[in-house]
């Protein structure tokens, strides 16, 4: 469990943000540029000394101003990814990746060398130099090295930031594995919302400075009155299983709590856990069970709740699907055809269902 | 070419000066370079200028401060002999002093200037990474301004082979104990009969110069070849 909380003065703006991390799993840190996500990174890991503030993991007080408390970095042991992975030069690859290995605590437990060099595909690298890696290679070699020190908490400050598509790509399911493998909180500071989707279990949304919403990824994205409804691709992200493949039609079953979804068949082996994005635009509602389309996904669902979106001419409706939240958005115009008023019994129809591909196993 | 007795000993005097000039300005060189790069503390320009002085200020000058301060019966000499045991003016031991000073501001310039090149991220991920100040500067810091401490000394070495005024106030032109290259040739020309004499030892004091450019370019590359920058 890590306790933040923070007030410094920053380019032109206060930095005011408390929140809590949970003690396993993937809390991102998700806002804008510029809006202190960073700053609040540094301030954990010992790097920027805030004006006031107090962090608390596991226990132990990193850093409490009030009783004059600021453990130095080195003895925070909290393993940062740095955005440009700051490998030392001089050293080698396998020096670089010892270097906080030899420096961490004797009692301190965590994934074994070879184990880490397998994870991260880097077995092959360990003679080089930095300077003759590839921007992913580099990544995935700062990562093993963070995770190396045997850290008590991870810090990724928009590890992904510096790469472009490509490279993205190949980094990401890294990630996800090691998120798998670490067994610890991280912290983890982006302003891509896809890397949200595929990595992060907490949201903790930060606007100027300030927090504007934390919780479960579910529940935030469920939320209309906050940034990320805004976003093209809004929507609820949902949890849920493999259930089946059924090859003959070329579909796959999702269940989740509140039902189940078809989509073209997917990769992935039965049981395979995993997390679906349904966009908010690509979700619409029917009065009566529809018939002769060619959606495969028509559910049953409530509706909770009308608010207003962005346009003055679309609304959002929050569906209940048997416990699970789904958002659709509509038109003001269909809202009123309709004669849509919260409580009533409606038919979801989901156009398309998008995945997050690096969610194996979570 | 072939030198005599007396000028083979104003060689070796020579880089003999040089060399521990070198090793006694090096270490404080390179921690008041760090203070000056990393450090904002007041007195910080001062202390910059001081380092400078010796650059513009007539090293004649510099010979008469030292002997006011080293004399034997300066505020610092008077100690040192009554204590240690130490006369620093009139010996190789001052000779080397003062040429420490004139050199000083180009070794700490040229550790500046390496220890500019060294990514302070570098060294704060160090310090995440379980390094403490004094083992992210011995690991980190220290091999990555390598470059510009060694090109700092070779300079150095290079420029003290020639000092001339400030040793020869502070140290006077004794031969065998004062009289570097640049004395001696200084002394020959005063000399009759000295020119073939001042001829070889201004030759040999070019051809030690061009040496210690040449070897400093020499490790510059081989430095950046061995910390990955190219």
């Amino acid at each position: 469990m890590l306790e933040v909380a923070l007030r410094h003065r920053f380019e032109g703006f206060e930095l005011d943000a408390n929140f809590t991390a949970a003690p396993e799993g993937v809390t991102a840190l998700f806002g804008p540029s510029g809006c202190g996500k960073s700053t609040i990174l540094k301030a954990i890991a010992g790097l920027l000394q805030p004006r006031e503030g107090r962090v608390v993991l596991d226990g132990e007080v990193l850093l409490d101003t009030a009783r004059g408390i600021a453990l130095p970095p080195e003895r925070r042991r909290c393993g940062i990814v740095f955005q440009e992975a700051r490998l030392f030069p001089h050293l080698s690859v396998e020096s670089n990746l010892r270097y906080g290995l030899r420096r961490a605590p004797r009692g301190a437990t965590g994934p074994g060398f070879d184990e880490v060099l397998a994870l991260l595909g880097i077995e092959e690298l360990l003679p080089r130099r930095p300077a003759r890696l590839s921007g992913g290679e580099r990544q995935r070699v700062a990562l093993g090295r963070a995770l190396l020190m045997r850290p008590r908490l991870l810090l990724m400050d928009e590890p992904l930031a510096a790469l472009d598509g490509p490279r993205r790509a190949e980094i990401l399911p890294f990630l996800a594995r090691l998120r798998e493998a670490a067994r610890l909180p991280i912290l983890y500071v982006t302003h891509a919302l896809d890397e949200v989707d595929a990595l992060a279990d907490h949201l903790v949304l930060i606007e100027a400075g300030r927090v504007r919403a934390s919780g479960s990824v579910e529940a935030l994205t469920a939320r209309t009155d906050l940034p990320l409804a805004a976003r093209r691709d809004a929507g609820v992200l949902i949890a849920c299983c493999i259930a089946d493949h059924d090859f003959a039609r070329g579909l796959t079953r999702f269940d989740f709590a509140g039902g189940s979804l078809l989509a073209p068949l997917h990769a992935e082996p039965v049981g395979t856990r995993l997390r679906l994005r349904l966009r908010a635009r690509d979700v619409s509602v029917a009065l009566t069970p529809p018939e002769g389309i060619s959606m495969q996904n028509v559910l049953p669902v409530t509706l909770t709740s009308i608010a207003p979106t962005a346009s003055p001419h679309e609304v959002f409706l929050h569906l209940d699907m048997a416990g699970t939240a789904l958002l659709a958005r509509i038109t003001r115009d269909a809202q009123s055809r309709l004669g849509l008023t919260p409580g009533m019994a409606l038919w979801a129809m989901v156009k398309s269902v998008t995945f997050d591909h690096a969610r194996a196993g979570f | 070419m072939h030198l005599s007795p007396e000028e083979w000993q104003a060689v070796r005097l020579s880089l003999d000066v040089a060399a521990r000039s070198v090793l006694v300005s090096l270490l404080p060189a390179i921690g008041i370079a760090w203070l000056l790069t990393r450090r904002r503390f007041p007195g910080r320009f001062l202390l910059d200028a001081l380092v400078h002085l010796p650059l513009v200020v007539p090293p004649v000058v510099v010979g008469w401060g030292l002997l006011m301060l080293f004399g034997v019966r300066g505020p610092i000499g008077a100690p040192l002999l009554e204590w240690f045991g130490i006369r620093l003016v009139f010996t190789t031991g001052g000779a080397a002093l003062a040429t420490a000073v004139m050199s000083f501001p180009l070794i700490v310039r040229a550790v500046r200037l390496g220890l500019e090149q060294v990514d302070p991220g570098l060294e704060a991920a160090a310090g995440t990474l379980g390094a403490g100040p004094i083992d992210r500067f011995l690991t980190v810091t220290l091999p990555l301004m390598s470059p510009g401490i060694l090109a700092g000394a070779v300079t150095a070495f290079a420029a003290g082979l020639g000092e001339f005024g400030a040793v020869i106030t502070f140290a006077s032109n004794i031969p065998g104990e004062t009289q570097t290259l640049p004395l001696a040739i200084y002394a020959a020309t005063q000399t009759p009969g000295g020119e073939a004499t001042a001829a070889r030892l201004a030759l040999v004091s070019f051809g030690l110069a061009m040496s210690g450019l040449l070897l400093a370019e020499w490790i510059a590359r081989r430095m950046h070849l061995l910390l990955g920058r190219f």
